[in-house]
């Protein structure tokens, strides 16, 4: 796909996410719209996968670490043809498939169950041991909070991947700056990421936006050339991105929009994707 | 007394996993920086490729199983039963348990058989814990023979397995021509009429003796080894109930959430019936020998024997 087309998919995963949320009247919108980008490269540019043989053991792999993105990750999925869009409306209800935090058991295609924080990338770790084991050339790619790498086991599995040496693996940190208590800096810093994962032997790659799929597409590639390392991505995002009273907020982390911002939320996406039609 | 062969449960594992390695090149041997402990050094030293140490971090050691096994692995990820249940609880809950991972924890160093190490590294909660996962299957096996037996059903059986072993050397007591391991099914090692003694794990050796002392006082008890502690073998206790009228369950574990806890949670539905739960009276173990440890809180065959011969 062009990078305009990226673009325009990623505006609809967008749309997806509020509108599972809305319908779930739960969940987590602000994370999922900061990584929505990064889901759309991975799951429509990156990864080698098909939605009609989720199971095959050549097929790349996605952990998604930070689980309560799953609305995010749910959209992605859905419009790449895993399951149809249709269904997003139904998250979180009784008896979906789209459970609160990603079940590998209710859906083909979700490579690992993850919700509690920190322990996501210890399975995307394992995935690649198995890989280098099995001279396999699959690569394994797996998503975080700058939050959630407050927690010891990401550090566990850091350690782990960098003396492995697993450079079929790539640690992507989306890096929105808050969390559920206010800013990351305030809470607990984990600043500098970079230097931490430099330290932990991992090639890092500084994505200065992490919502420009260009730059996106630029730091796959480079991590695609790494021998020898594990690599990790560590890409500044804006939270809440492309819902005007969602970006930037810490309140939007884990709220459910309601009828009237529902509906300002929508056209807020509409005029990105009517604008992006124009180019 | 001295003829009668004595094997470390643990040992037994770190055996079988060389046996099944020769057969199935997808089992894998993680570890916690503890393979001479835990005896996956005997694996390692015929495997070394497939033994993997992930250093002294257990959460992570879970989670790194669960990912090996969505890709036909099989996982025998080992370190004392006090991390595997305790510290990587939420792991194996979440990233095995939830998501029904082909994974088998081999957990040693259970009970207070530990001995001189201490309460800190004696685990007599973990069956409790473990009991608590939906689809968790628990077995905790009496000797060498069952030992082997149970990391054989294990590695056949699809789905999380809580495999606990001892440190201790304790007798063999399985070993006999037409003896049988099955998931789930108790065995009946002796026959009698007035009390039941089911028990767990190297236990079981402790209700032989004291059925053996009991006798001689004209009680008849009847001991049966309940290797898998979930799922429980139902069918069996609540017949045992009806049988002998009474019951008594001893384990080198917490009397609240293990053995004596399935036990009770059965019959109270099924069967009501009195119980004695021999085991860890919700208290810290203590550093020591281990056999003084055992005689200590009264479940060697002399303890066993004293606290039923007392209830009866």
């Amino acid at each position: 796909m062009t990078i305009l087309e990226l673009q325009k998919m990623a505006n609809e995963v967008r749309k997806g996410i509020v509108t599972g949320v809305h319908s779930a009247k739960a969940g987590h919108p602000g994370g999922s719209l900061s990584s929505a980008d990064v889901f759309t490269y991975l799951y429509f540019q990156e990864m080698n996968i098909d939605p009609k043989n989720p199971k095959d053991p050549d097929r790349d792999r996605f952990v998604l670490s930070k689980g309560h993105n799953a609305p995010g990750y749910y959209s992605a999925m859905a419009h790449r043809g895993y399951f149809p869009v249709e269904d997003l409306v139904t998250l979180r209800h009784l008896g979906s498939h789209l459970q609160g935090h990603p079940c590998m058991q209710h859906i083909d295609g979700i490579d690992m169950s993850s919700g509690s924080l920190g322990q996501g990338i210890s399975a995307a770790v394992g995935m690649a041991l198995a890989g280098k084991m099995d001279q396999k050339s699959y690569r394994v790619y797996t998503l975080l909070g700058d939050g959630e790498i407050e927690e010891g086991q990401v550090w566990e599995a850091a350690m782990f991947a960098g003396h492995r040496k697993l450079d079929n693996l790539c640690v992507i940190v989306d890096n929105n700056g808050l969390q559920i208590d206010g800013k990351i800096e305030d809470v607990c810093s984990p600043y500098p990421i970079d230097k931490k994962f430099e330290a932990f032997n991992f090639h890092v790659i500084n994505v200065a936006d992490g919502n420009d799929m260009q730059q996106l597409a630029d730091a796959f590639a480079e991590a695609r050339t790494v021998k020898g390392m594990p690599t990790a991505i560590i890409m500044k995002t804006l939270k809440g991105k492309g819902v005007s009273f969602m970006e930037g907020q810490a309140g939007w982390h884990g709220k459910a929009p309601n009828d009237e911002e529902y509906a300002i939320a929508m056209a807020d996406l509409e005029k990105v994707g009517e604008a992006l039609c124009q180019k | 007394m001295s003829e009668v062969k004595k094997i470390a449960t643990r040992q037994s594992y770190g055996n079988a996993l060389v046996e099944l390695g020769k057969e199935h090149d997808n089992l894998l041997v993680l570890d916690a920086d503890l393979a001479n402990a835990t005896k996956t050094d005997t694996f390692k030293k015929v495997f070394p490729e497939r033994h993997i140490d992930c250093g002294i971090a257990e959460a992570n050691m879970m989670g790194i199983a669960a990912g090996l096994s969505t890709t036909g692995k099989v996982p025998f990820v080992s370190t004392f039963a006090m991390f595997a249940s305790g510290r990587a609880f939420e792991q194996v809950r979440n990233s095995i348990g939830y998501p029904h991972l082909n994974v088998k924890i081999g957990a040693t160093h259970a009970g207070i058989s530990v001995g001189e190490d201490g309460a800190s590294h004696q685990a007599n909660e973990d069956m409790a814990l473990m009991r608590t996962i939906p689809g968790m299957v628990i077995i905790n096996p009496s000797d060498d023979v069952e030992a082997r037996a149970a990391v054989k059903a294990a590695y056949e059986y699809e789905g999380p397995v809580y495999l606990r072993f001892g440190r201790l050397a304790v007798p063999v007591i399985n070993d006999r021509p037409d003896y049988k391991f099955e998931i789930g099914k108790g065995v009946v090692l002796k026959e009698g009429t007035d009390v039941t003694i089911i028990a767990t794990g190297l236990c079981v050796n402790s209700a032989l003796e004291a059925a053996e002392k009991l006798a001689a006082d004209g009680i008849s008890a009847q001991v049966v080894n309940i290797h898998t502690i979930k799922p429980l073998d139902e069918e069996l206790v609540v017949a045992c109930a009806k049988k002998t009228g009474k019951i008594v369950t001893v384990e080198e574990h917490s009397v609240i959430g293990g053995l004596g806890g399935a036990v009770c949670e059965t019959l109270c539905a099924k069967a009501p019936t009195p119980v004695l739960r021999i085991g860890m009276q919700d208290v810290f173990g203590e550093s020591g020998p281990a056999a003084a440890l055992l005689a200590k809180y009264k479940l060697d065959g002399d303890g066993v024997y004293e606290q039923v011969k007392a209830w009866v």
